[in-house]
């Protein structure tokens, strides 16, 4: 199981770009914590959340 | 009008016996970025000022426009003013012992190291969802040492609490809604703006004090 922002999925994989696509977030207003650590934006092209791993996808959207 | 400045002993004296002399003596010694001096982060640098933080770095390119007075902390005498120039003589004439270090510039990828070198508290108060993603995703990943206090999401008239404070981890908080941006219809007014950058102001004056939970 895999826990991306409180909603629980049952897959063994989830590649983040296809997430990404499939939810219409756009990568370059996120951040991305992954089991506690802030995951580095060079990694978002390749990373693949497994099994266990708990995910918090964060979206910057405008105004201040 | 007493036009008579108090000196900075009475100004001192006066935010010790309101604070304690041991939270006095913290904010004092503290120094925290502000980036970008909008609806956030002008409200966030007098809140800060008026709290006793002793070295505020404040860093915006923009100048203030007509535009920008219903939710900024401006009056219409600095339209035309750097927002960095119009936003430190507001404090000057709150407490002019506060150390202001100003930036009138953006933030790039190039300015951005050297920027916040010396500030270990870094406030993200921008407009720009890009900039926020940039500048969190920048200090968070070469910066072990500093906290981040970023905001999205407090646009329009929405419910005031729907506003909150989150910890994403040890040194990354978010305060908003996380999804009212701005749209025909929704635009930024200033009490949800306000309500944010409260937020974000506690959430810094806490960390000062070693508060870190939310």
């Amino acid at each position: 199981m895999i826990c991306i922002n409180g909603e629980k999925f049952e897959k063994d994989e989830i590649v983040l770009l296809d997430y990404l696509e499939t939810n219409r977030i756009n990568p370059k207003r996120i951040a991305i914590e992954m089991n506690g650590e802030i995951l580095p934006k060079s990694q978002f092209n390749e990373v693949v959340f497994k099994s266990g791993d708990i995910v918090e996808i964060v979206n910057f959207v405008g105004g201040g | 009008m007493n036009t008579k400045i108090p000196d900075k002993n009475e100004i001192d004296n006066v935010l010790s016996l309101r604070h304690t002399q041991e939270v006095f003596e913290k904010l004092k010694e503290a120094r925290v970025a502000v980036a970008g001096l909008g609806g956030l982060g002008s409200n966030i640098s007098l809140m800060l000022a008026r709290s006793g933080v002793g070295t505020l770095h404040l860093i915006d390119f923009d100048e203030v426009d007509l535009s920008n007075l219903n939710r900024q902390q401006y009056f219409i005498c600095h339209l035309g003013t750097y927002k960095t120039e119009a936003i430190k003589e507001e404090i000057s004439r709150i407490n002019p012992y506060i150390n202001v270090i100003t930036d009138c510039v953006k933030v790039t990828d190039e300015n951005i190291d050297s920027l916040f070198k010396d500030d270990n508290i870094i406030c993200e108060a921008f407009d720009d969802p890009d900039c926020k993603a940039m500048l969190v995703n920048h200090i968070l990943e070469t910066r072990k040492d500093a906290y981040i206090v970023a905001a999205s999401g407090m646009a329009g008239v929405e419910k005031s609490n729907t506003i909150i404070t989150r910890k994403i981890t040890d040194r990354f908080y978010l305060c908003g809604d996380g999804t009212n941006t701005v749209v025909k219809g929704n635009g930024l007014m200033s009490p949800r703006v306000t309500i944010c950058a409260a937020h974000q102001a506690n959430t810094i004056l806490r960390i000062i004090l070693g508060k870190y939970d939310i």
